[in-house]
């Protein structure tokens, strides 16, 4: 059975982030990209499936620019066995889950995988949206927000306890179906030497997107980008009165 | 534009960086202690630190200072020059003199540019001599982009996983001998990425090192460094501590640990681990308590303590 995972190449989680002055959006030159956190925590689950015998074979794919190579190979090292990257130059307005979803819909097609497993969201848009996109354009089920994801090869279902808002709900899915993995589902292994090595030699392959007969549409236009406001120093009150009178003629509240 | 950092010997070393962080530069030091120690008392006990292998000590680093002596009078030798030879550098016998010279007030500091590009590895080794062979490799190979060699033996490494949370073996599934952490700073990230990985590579072939992993982003970077950086908090959490930080030369620098697990047996464990990169050793035992009963009469050297201190000294004394 194959194991589809599509990664992200992001600005690093632990950077700190600026806005341009340009205010088109956040600065990315010089600044550390590595693999949204989800994505590497679907990856690992998607290697760990494959080590424990009911997978045959994790393929790694990414959209983006041309460093998301880069991406990719970390996955290879991970234990993924081959890569895929539909390169998008940075024409138009940029991507966005419906684009994204399109082409992964068309790489689903090509490479006939029975499990297409995502990071829940990337934590450069927050969107959120690309997996459930996914799975309603090729009409598979989803199991969004996994927290546990067990396989049964036999039954050819899979059992995924989501995380929600009210705690965790179980669902069975029927093969093949789309899973977006959520923080707690499992630590990511660390890249060593040896499988880093290993990656070198691992194939990437290049597909365009007219390979994949996916028109790319920029529906959204990023008017502007602007830091949240600073947070005001709060004031201290010496009344009740004095409160009521802020509450209604300040905030205008009451 | 130059660099240079002027502040008051209170500033916790942890802001200075943060602050350094926005204009584009680092403090030349890093210790584990950076969340609360002052800047002026690193200068005062010329504090070494994890980034001593790349940008040297203090000595080189501070280019003022100024400090109160004990009689009130306020010496200032607050130069800002980075090159300055007017008269007698009188700073430098105020660095490292902890405080029995003048107590510095205010300090200014060469700070270098901040580089984009670190990376962070942490690798196996199965003897102290390839420890040793491989920071000459290191220094040969990684060159101006080494920023931090340190290392830990396997009993360091398994008290930071048995006492700290949040904190994972880099190398499953068992333990190794020794850790080497390496860290790479410059200014180009694939530049360095490769070379390190050549440099590992070259290493793994010629027996060098067992394993290594390499972080792939910053969060993996910090897990790498509290693994190091956790050693001392470990150790305190473990029970009762005797630390001796000490430079040896490189060569003999493990045999200190060794030879005092040979004297102690198992009445309390003994770990080594430091900063490599200058060969200073932190070596610490670790007992389960404190026992300074026998420290009053000379003729009953049972205590621990006792005993941990004749060792060392003795044998600091005939290296």
């Amino acid at each position: 059975m194959k194991i589809m995972v599509a990664i992200k190449r992001v600005v690093d989680y632990a950077v700190k982030i600026r806005v341009k002055p340009d205010k088109t959006g956040v600065e990315t030159n010089n600044v550390k990209m590595s693999m949204n956190p989800f994505c590497e925590i679907a990856l690992e689950e998607a290697i760990r499936i494959k080590e424990s015998g009911l997978a045959t074979e994790v393929v790694a794919v990414s959209v983006g620019l041309a460093q998301c190579v880069d991406t990719i190979r970390t996955g290879l090292a991970m234990g993924a066995d081959r890569g895929i990257h539909v390169e998008w130059k940075g024409e138009g307005l940029g991507l966005g889950p419906l684009n994204v979803a399109k082409v992964l819909r068309a790489l689903v097609e090509m490479e006939e995988p029975r499990l297409l497993i995502l990071g829940k969201q990337a934590i450069d848009d927050d969107c959120n949206q690309t997996g459930q996109m996914v799975a309603g354009l090729l009409n598979w089920p989803q199991g969004t927000f996994a927290s546990k994801v067990v396989l049964d090869k036999e039954k050819q279902t899979v059992m995924v306890d989501r995380e929600v808002d009210g705690g965790l709900e179980t669902l069975c899915l029927d093969l093949p179906a789309v899973i977006t993995t959520d923080l707690r589902l499992n630590q990511p292994r660390y890249a060593t030497l040896p499988n880093i090595m290993k990656a070198k030699s691992k194939p990437i392959k290049k597909v365009t997107f007219e390979d994949l007969k996916v028109k790319v549409k920029s529906d959204i236009e990023v008017i502007q980008v602007t830091e949240p406001p600073k947070r005001k120093a709060g004031v201290i009150l010496s009344s009740v009165d004095e409160l009521i009178n802020k509450l209604k003629n300040e905030a205008r509240v009451i | 534009v130059s660099g240079i950092l002027v502040c008051e010997a209170g500033c916790v070393l942890e802001n200075l960086e943060s602050f350094l962080d926005n204009e584009g530069f680092v403090m030349p030091l890093d210790l584990g202690a950076k969340g609360s120690c002052q800047i002026g008392g690193n200068v005062s006990t010329n504090a070494g630190g994890l980034r001593l292998v790349r940008y040297g000590s203090l000595h080189g680093n501070v280019l003022g200072l100024e400090a109160v002596l004990a009689d009130g009078t306020m010496l200032d030798m607050l130069g800002t020059l980075r090159k300055d030879n007017t008269g007698y550098d009188l700073k430098h016998l105020f660095i490292g003199s902890e405080g029995s010279l003048g107590i510095v007030t205010k300090v200014s500091i060469l700070t270098p540019p901040k580089l984009s590009a670190v990376n962070v590895a942490i690798l196996a080794c199965d003897d102290y001599v390839s420890c040793q062979k491989l920071l000459l490799e290191a220094k040969r190979k990684l060159g101006e982009v080494l920023s931090a060699f340190e290392f830990l033996d396997s009993q360091s490494m398994d008290l930071v996983l048995n006492y700290l949370e949040g904190v994972r073996n880099p190398l499953p599934p068992s333990l190794h001998n020794f850790y080497a952490l390496i860290e790479t700073t410059g200014s180009d990230e694939s530049y360095d990425k490769e070379k390190l990985q050549a440099f590992l590579l070259a290493s793994m072939e010629n027996g060098l090192i067992s394993d290594a992993v390499i972080a792939q982003d910053i969060n993996q970077a910090s897990s790498f460094w509290r693994i190091r950086e956790g050693v001392p908090e470990a150790l305190m959490r473990a029970g009762a501590v005797y630390k001796y930080d000490l430079s040896l030369p490189l060569e003999r620098m493990y045999d200190l640990v060794e030879q005092m697990r040979m004297r102690l047996g198992d009445s309390a464990k003994v770990v080594g681990y430091g900063h490599m990169g200058d060969g200073n050793l932190h070596l610490n035992i670790s007992a389960s308590q404190y026992d300074d009963a026998q420290r009053s009469n000379p003729l009953y050297m049972n205590g621990l303590r006792c005993t941990v201190e004749v060792s060392v000294r003795s044998m600091v004394l005939a290296s």
